[in-house]
């Protein structure tokens, strides 16, 4: 593979471990360790550890970052408490989506995280619109790592490995935690539709602690296993998770995409104007669910029909590990796009019939 | 990885297996691994007519999919119906359960122009 890719601080781990790796938005990532629907049942049923350190992670600092953050972001952020996150889009004038962020409010600063693929372009965007405030903007990615835990066991285990209940941390919180001169960020979130933390630290600290969770070849940890790029991808798309580059594009905006819960409208930010445009004119497009008669995959820019006419295209597809069927989100004309009509996918020449359903696919069970 | 030496090998990483007129044919450990967990299996029809070269079948997976190609021209005769519903037969052995297709071999057609284990081993030595 070409030396000109970053890595993550846990890359040699990964290749001990026999990850198969494969580039990924300028990265060396593993793909897959045992198996994509291994690994995908495994976080559906226990504990999947996935390491997320290609996502940027950016700190915004400064007297005007709060009121500068939330003319950028989608999301309200204007009442944001520390210790919360918020998932939000980063738009153009037009609407067009930069990128979808999760925004992070500490005591005396903020954080972003972002696509890996993105990062550049939302420093650069960042930079272009902080001029004449007092906004300091610093890279953290290449030091520090970044940890998914998701699936139904992961408090049980940091209970068990830390002493600490995280159960008490609601969904999108985070608490911080003294590592000696470091500072390990915990929060209650993830990309899997499981309950789940996420963990941002230092890249020596993800070093030492991530081979703890997944014990020795020997005596390996009975509930946690490293899973890859390829399941993260299958168990957001059965959760009904847009994914930049698919469900998200610069090509359209957040209420297209679905994601009017992260816009508000009735604050001043970069594209409001665009997309109140767009809401009182109507949405001409919009993304659904789709479940295929038989097991073919519907993978991205594959047509979609009504009848004979093209009204649209797959933006993802897989075949659901959980659900056994084949899967998939599309970008189609509003007026086709009612729970329960049926399309057609065009699959390899052939007109496979697929009817809308409701997102998400998959729902975790309430506990 | 073990590669069978009864059989024959293309750049494409299908192998067939020639039993007096009729080769079995399937895709490689190597290209199943590649492929991932493999999810459907696309055959062409008892009785097709196959040329060396053509896309014959579809093998899909998680990760993407591949056609399959036909290196000898012939008749289809038998195709594995057991990958219709358990398509990781393939990931699970693609060397004996996970074959995919029977061809009928036209009369003059050979092998002669495929890899010998050897050689695919190399190959794939060579393309990592």
């Amino acid at each position: 593979m070409a030396s000109s890719l970053f890595r993550t601080p846990l890359y040699d781990l990964h290749v001990s471990i026999g990850a198969r790796m494969v580039e990924f938005a300028g990265w060396e990532m593993p793909v897959q360790y045992a198996g994509i629907v291994e690994e995908h049942n495994h976080t559906r049923t226990a504990c999947g550890v996935f390491d997320v350190s290609h996502m940027g992670r950016l700190k915004i600092t400064g007297k005007d970052a709060g009121t500068f953050l939330d003319r950028i972001c989608t999301r309200n952020l204007k009442d944001a408490a520390p210790g919360r996150c918020f998932y939000s889009h980063v738009c153009r004038e037009d609407g067009g989506i930069l990128d979808d962020v999760i925004v992070s409010r500490f005591e005396d600063h903020w954080g972003i995280v972002c696509n890996a693929s993105n990062r550049e372009k939302i420093i650069g965007w960042l930079e272009q619109h902080r001029a004449g405030k007092d906004v300091q903007l610093a890279d953290e990615t290449m030091d520090t790592a970044m940890i998914a835990c998701q699936g139904p066991k992961t408090l049980e285990v940091a209970k068990e490995l830390t002493g600490q209940d995280f159960s008490l941390l609601k969904r999108y919180h985070f608490t911080t935690q003294a590592a000696g001169p470091a500072t390990i960020i915990v929060c209650r979130s993830g990309y899997t539709g499981e309950d789940g933390l996420e963990i941002v630290c230092g890249a020596g600290i993800a070093r030492f602690l991530v081979p703890k969770l997944f014990g020795s070849k020997e005596k390996p940890h009975p509930i946690v296993r490293p899973a890859g790029l390829g399941a993260r991808d299958t168990l957001r798309l059965e959760a009904g998770m847009p994914l930049y580059g698919h469900e998200l594009s610069e090509d359209w905006d957040s209420l297209t995409a679905g994601q009017a819960w992260c816009v508000d409208l009735s604050k001043d930010f970069i594209g409001a104007d665009a997309m109140r445009r767009l809401k009182e004119r109507g949405l001409q497009r919009c993304i659904v669910g789709l479940e295929l008669d038989g097991r073919r995959i519907a993978r991205q820019h594959f047509p979609v029909y009504r009848g004979a006419e093209n009204i649209g295209e797959i933006t993802s597809g897989t075949l659901s590990p959980t659900l056994n069927k084949s899967i998939a989100m599309a970008l189609i004309a509003t007026e086709a796009s009612a729970p329960g009509t049926m399309l057609e996918i065009e699959v390899s020449g052939k007109h496979i019939p697929a009817r809308i359903v409701p997102l998400p696919f998959y729902k975790r069970p309430k506990t | 990885m073990k590669i069978p030496v009864d059989r024959k090998y293309s750049e494409t990483h299908e192998w067939f297996l020639l039993e007096d007129d009729t080769a079995t044919m399937g895709i490689t450990q190597y290209a199943a691994d590649e492929l991932t967990d493999i999810t459907y299996v696309d055959l062409p029809e008892v009785g097709a007519k196959v040329s060396t070269g053509d896309a014959i079948a579809e093998v899909e997976s998680v990760k993407a999919t591949s056609e399959i190609f036909a290196a000898i021209p012939g008749t289809v005769t038998a195709v594995n119906t057991a990958l219709t519903d358990h398509p990781e037969l393939i990931n699970d052995d693609a060397f004996d359960e996970g074959w995919m297709i029977k061809i009928k071999v036209d009369s003059n057609a050979s092998l002669e122009n495929l890899m010998t284990a050897k050689d695919y081993a190399s190959f794939l030595r060579n393309s990592a």
